[in-house]
């Protein structure tokens, strides 16, 4: 006899949030293209165009023109896409019709991450095997350098992304950690292919800054141009070789230009540093920003015009004098509350 | 359909799993070597046959029947179309179990065991997962030396266990408990042999018998 089981009064609530979003099958996935191919070829039929060749623009601009809408989100605005791009990856079941997962490593829960820890392990034992016979027949290892400034492993987001599943950061590191014990082997060439889809190519960031050679004019006579600026001022400045140390701004002459001393100072500069002061002919444009700006703006852009006519170890005293260093300082912003960007509002006591 | 359930259960050894192994391959796998006695556990004391020099030796003809008892049932469940998962917490062997699943079909699961997966499965995994019908342990201990948390969760979740107890495992829970060595890669390497041809067998018996059944 069977004996009644006394359940409880309270209602068993489905908790709707704990499990996870709503699974997709791979039969719900496959009708849904079909829906979507078809409903392309109504639309092509609607707007008069042909069904064949009816790409994916064809259908947004459709789409736009049939439902035009206010909204300002452009997610929230009526698509038509194909289905791999609105039903995620990851959300497919991943069991049969029996039940059975897919998967071998299913149910450890992170099935992708530990099929890939499994993968490399594998090659890793690949490797050493390798190794054991070459050195068994007692041939030399090899030792082919790898170029280790120029790669570096994947993030751990790129990682998630490739994976289609969360990674934690132990995790991660434990990966690294195995790709590099992989790569540490001597015989590691064997599986340079699979390193490589987890090695990224680092842009080497050196750029060596190009001195421009000598540009010569129809007398004959050899100049070359620089540009400089300095908090609003922008200047170009042509030094001209084999000169009288004549200099013009803007079509007037410096000591109209700058009727300040401490102008004419900082213009004179990088050729009183390099002792060629009345050996060079100089034309300059320049514009924006006050007096002092205008100066410092001339004076950067005649020192990189002159970097073609000097040596290399004379462009490098000048880099140390600061003379082809750009001037960050700029007017700092006023902020709220205070009269100016550092001074307050006096201090009253009451 | 049901014959075909039905008539395997009827012979007491129907895949021959007799025919797998011999207790010299048994011996010469270094099955019988166990710990230390210091680090024996009370429940292992039926099986062991002897002590020397402070080692423990387990009683070969007990694992012997143990053995066959195991490896009739695997095949069964896996005949009846079951899912296996084999556990492991050593890292040693972890590419050798799951590689061992992969050749069979079935699952494996070497890494570390979240608390929820069997008990809380619906919820980690999503409604209408199927459970695993038979976990095989190749190791009952995880890393810590104590018992793995997966015994006891197949046990609440009523899914039979089979599982290789070494002199310091606690054989309790585990319903097909298999006294023998799993430290030694040879020995480890013995049951991965045994447990996949007792699997590989039955399924193929299986698709045989279905075979003919359609052909009538």
């Amino acid at each position: 006899t069977l004996r009644l089981v006394c359940t409880t009064t309270a209602v068993q609530r489905k908790n709707v949030g704990a499990s996870g979003p709503e699974k997709y099958t791979e039969a719900f996935i496959k009708k849904q293209i079909e829906e979507f191919n078809l409903g392309k070829r109504h639309l092509a039929n609607m707007m008069g165009e042909d069904p064949e060749t009816f790409t994916q623009e064809d259908i947004d601009r459709a789409i736009a023109y049939l439902f035009p809408s206010g909204l300002f989100d452009k997610q929230a605005r009526p698509v038509m896409k194909h289905p791999t791009e609105i039903f995620p990856e990851q959300r497919k079941i991943q069991w049969g019709e029996d039940g059975r997962p897919f998967h071998f490593l299913f149910y450890t829960g992170k099935q992708s991450y530990y099929s890939l820890m499994h993968e490399t392990y594998e090659k890793l034992l690949n490797v050493q095997k390798h190794q054991d016979q070459l050195i068994a027949q007692d041939l030399p290892l090899q030792k082919e350098k790898r170029n280790l400034a120029g790669s570096r492993w994947l993030t751990k987001i790129e990682l998630e992304e490739m994976l289609l599943e969360k990674v934690s950061d132990d995790d991660y590191s434990r990966f690294i950690q195995l790709l590099e014990k992989l790569v540490a082997l001597p015989c590691a060439d064997i599986e340079e292919k699979y390193i490589q889809k987890f090695s990224k190519e680092v842009p080497v960031q050196l750029q060596k800054v190009v001195i421009e050679p000598l540009q010569h004019d129809e007398r004959g006579v050899a100049f070359s141009t620089g540009e400089g600026k300095r908090k609003t001022a922008r200047a170009t400045a042509v030094v001209y070789d084999n000169g009288t140390g004549k200099i013009t701004v803007n079509g007037i002459d410096i000591l109209h230009y700058f009727p300040v001393l401490q102008d004419r100072e900082q213009l004179l500069f990088p050729f009183q540093f390099l002792g060629r002061i009345g050996k060079h002919d100089m034309v300059c444009t320049v514009s924006g920003g006050g007096r002092s700006a205008q100066a410092g703006a001339i004076r950067l852009a005649s020192a990189k015009a002159l970097r073609s006519f000097v040596t290399e170890k004379e462009v490098e005293l000048m880099r140390q004098a600061g003379l082809l260093t750009v001037d960050p300082r700029v007017k700092e912003r006023k902020k709220p509350g205070q009269e100016g960007p550092r001074r307050k509002f006096t201090w009253k006591k009451r | 359909d049901d014959k075909l359930l039905t008539e395997p259960l009827s012979h007491p050894d129907f895949f021959s799993v007799k025919e797998l192994f011999t207790l010299k391959d048994l011996f010469d796998a270094r099955v019988h070597l166990g710990h230390k006695k210091g680090c024996r556990h009370r429940f292992m004391e039926p099986y062991i046959f002897g002590c020397r020099l402070d080692q423990d030796i387990i009683d070969l003809d007990q694992t012997m029947q143990h053995l066959q008892l195991a490896l009739n049932f695997t095949a069964h469940v896996a005949y009846r179309g079951g899912i296996i998962l084999f556990v492991s917490r050593r890292r040693q062997f972890c590419h050798l179990v799951e590689s061992t699943a992969r050749a069979c079909g079935e699952y494996a699961h070497t890494r570390y065991w979240q608390g929820g997966l069997l008990t809380n499965a619906h919820i980690q995994f999503g409604p209408g997962v199927r459970l695993p019908d038979l976990l095989v342990f190749l190791s009952t201990l995880n890393n810590v030396f104590e018992p793995h948390v997966a015994i006891r969760d197949a046990a609440k979740m009523n899914i039979p266990t089979v599982g290789v107890v070494d002199t310091n495992c606690n054989p309790c829970l585990i319903t097909y408990p298999v006294p023998g060595n799993n430290d030694s890669p040879a020995a480890v390497e013995l049951y991965c042999r045994l447990f996949r041809m007792a699997i590989v067998r039955a399924k193929d018996k299986r698709r045989q018998s279905e075979a003919i059944e359609e052909l009538r």
